[in-house]
């Protein structure tokens, strides 16, 4: 169990017994050790593993594993490292026109994999500004790069107050 | 034919689009670990990364480290080992064995020479089918088959009602259920290299549909050389106590070049092949006919039938059926189980059964069944991916072309 758990001495003793427990529920997400946690570009205050996947510091989380990062008047929504390791590798995704309009909870697009379809849905209400092009030639940037190259839409939060009611790192793990 | 019904764990996978409140895996469906049956290799897969998901009753490998793109494209260039000790193998002997086959399975049984065998389908009563499968003549007296993981209780149950009344009547005839043996797949073309290793046996002189009883690494295996991938390739029956150490065995003399490949892979191969999933592509009301598989109906059954559905089928040989299974390629979102087909001016026409993206030609493919006269290779259609249209047009299969070793 301790080589499947790695050899991250900074993990408190706290962290690692929620790894274990969750390692004991789901033996599937024991088996995918998430290689991402190295390749992608984390923030420094990258934190917790959920299952071996990455959750990073400074964003917010729905239950339904989608992120939000919210830079002024701006918010950029994905998916997370979580989800992208579930699906596996991304064929295809839909995204909205640039310009049309997401409600929170409500699903506006979707992500296709080799073996599954899974709709998105948008954490917060706003207006789409602009749509990730590049996952059109390259989707695989979702699974390689979750939280940065592989961004889906960014937004402008028609309701900010939304924005409270998403959770943060550390209850999304 | 062959890898049971995937459809099964697609159902519990795509469940998630019928959730409009959550997008993550369902955790549940790996609530009844503990039910599931596991084959010889499990220890063995999950060692290797195997990551273990539940189908037809099994817990099996769905993919291991690599992606299942990887994997598949690994096959054709190098090879994959898939263990496919799930699926259910069973010997028929005695004097009437041949004869009390014919009446359940559309194939020319009798004519098969010793050591040859081929893909056949199990019937029922209204010309549809039970299953594929498939069925080698190892001698006149005993017959040797490999049914689908998923379909192991039904046709077990088909197969013994009818034996019993065969009896019966007089009839020599009595089974054995390998579950003894594990079954083992070797594709692409690295499995007769690899597999020349580890037999004595002139495998140059074992063609395409062609049976054999030898000794691998030490014990004695039943193997045919057939695939569900389109490759070159084999499958090998082997003692279950045998199993690991020739798994072993073949990925070392490979020297890693074929991986252990799981059933993700395995679905995308077959699909590239062109060949059927029975549960999508091949149902009960689906018949050999309509399915494409005339090819398979024996040409003397087709004069005298004597199979379940006879009836029904050979009406189908004589006007034609109604529907026929074709090929697809698509643009935008891979075609699914269940996308309708549109033709041009958005009347439905048909209806997608198996369908996904090609790792080696890395575009969309499909396959469903189409209206006849709407099915010639060319045709645009219409596939509705939730609820959009996307341009598609009909195309022969296999969509990969196949490497079957025969003699030339």
């Amino acid at each position: 169990i301790s080589s499947l758990l790695g050899e991250d001495k900074t993990q408190s003793k706290k962290e690692k017994k929620m790894a274990l427990r969750m390692w004991a529920s789901s033996t599937a997400n024991a088996l995918k050790l998430s290689s991402h946690v190295s390749k992608s570009h984390l923030s420094p205050a990258f934190s917790i593993s959920r299952c071996f996947s990455s959750v990073l510091e400074g964003l917010k989380y729905a239950n339904s594993h989608e992120w939000v990062k919210h830079e002024g008047s701006v918010a950029t929504i994905g998916i997370t490292d979580h989800a992208q390791g579930h699906l596996g590798e991304v064929v295809f995704v839909e995204l909205p026109e640039e310009n049309g309009s997401v409600s929170k909870e409500k699903n506006f697009g979707a992500v296709e994999s080799v073996k599954a379809t899974s709709e998105i849905l948008s954490p917060i209400s706003g207006e789409v500004i602009e749509v990730n092009k590049k996952l059109t030639e390259s989707p695989g940037l979702i699974n390689s790069s979750p939280y940065e190259d592989g961004w889906m839409i960014k937004v402008k939060p028609s309701n900010p107050a939304e924005l409270e009611t998403l959770m943060g790192p550390k209850e999304y793990t | 034919m062959r890898g049971g019904s995937l459809w099964q764990l697609g159902q519990s996978i795509t469940r998630r689009l019928a959730q409009s409140d959550k997008k993550a895996v369902s955790r549940r469906y790996f609530a009844s670990d503990a039910d599931l049956k596991k084959t010889a290799l499990y220890d063995f897969h999950v060692a290797h990364g195997g990551k273990m998901v539940p189908f037809a009753g099994w817990s099996m490998p769905i993919q291991y480290k690599d992606s299942i793109i990887d994997s598949t494209v690994n096959c054709r260039v190098n090879g994959s080992l898939f263990d496919v000790a799930h699926m259910c193998g069973l010997s028929l002997k005695g004097k009437d064995c041949v004869p009390f086959l014919e009446t359940l399975v559309v194939a020319d049984v009798a004519g098969l020479a010793p050591g040859t065998g081929s893909l056949t389908v199990f019937t029922n009563e209204k010309g549809g089918a039970i299953d594929d499968s498939v069925i080698t003549k190892v001698t006149d007296e005993h017959i040797y088959l490999v049914v689908n993981a998923g379909c192991r209780d039904k046709d077990l149950a088909h197969i013994e009602e009818h034996m019993k009344a065969f009896k019966s009547k007089g009839g020599d005839v009595s089974w054995h259920i390998h579950d003894e043996r594990s079954l083992l797949a070797l594709q692409g073309p690295l499995a007769a290299p690899v597999l020349q290793h580890l037999t004595k046996e002139d495998l140059s002189k074992l063609y395409f549909g062609q049976f054999q009883i030898l000794d691998i690494n030490g014990s004695t295996c039943f193997l045919t050389r057939t695939g569900y991938t389109g490759e070159d390739g084999f499958e090998i029956s082997v003692p279950s106590e045998n199993a690991v150490d020739l798994a072993k065995a073949i990925l070392e003399k490979s020297e890693g070049k074929v991986r252990l490949t799981g059933l993700g892979a395995r679905d995308s191969l077959r699909l590239e092949a062109g060949l059927c999933l029975y549960g999508n592509d091949m149902e009960q009301h689906i018949s050999p006919v309509e399915a494409g598989l005339t090819w398979a109906i024996g040409k003397r059954r087709r004069a005298e039938g004597g199979f379940l559905g006879a009836d029904v089928i050979l009406k189908q040989l004589q006007d034609g059926p109604t529907i026929r299974r074709v090929g697809f390629f698509s643009s935008g979102p891979p075609a699914r189980s269940h996308s309708e087909v549109h033709d041009e001016s958005g009347n439905k026409i048909g209806e997608i059964t198996s369908g996904g993206f090609s790792p080696n030609l890395k575009k969309n493919i499909a396959m469903g069944y189409v209206k006849s006269g709407q099915h010639k290779t060319g045709t645009k259609v219409k596939i509705l991916v939730r609820g959009k249209p996307y341009e598609g047009n009909i195309t022969k299969m296999p969509f990969v072309a196949t490497k079957y070793y025969k003699p030339s």
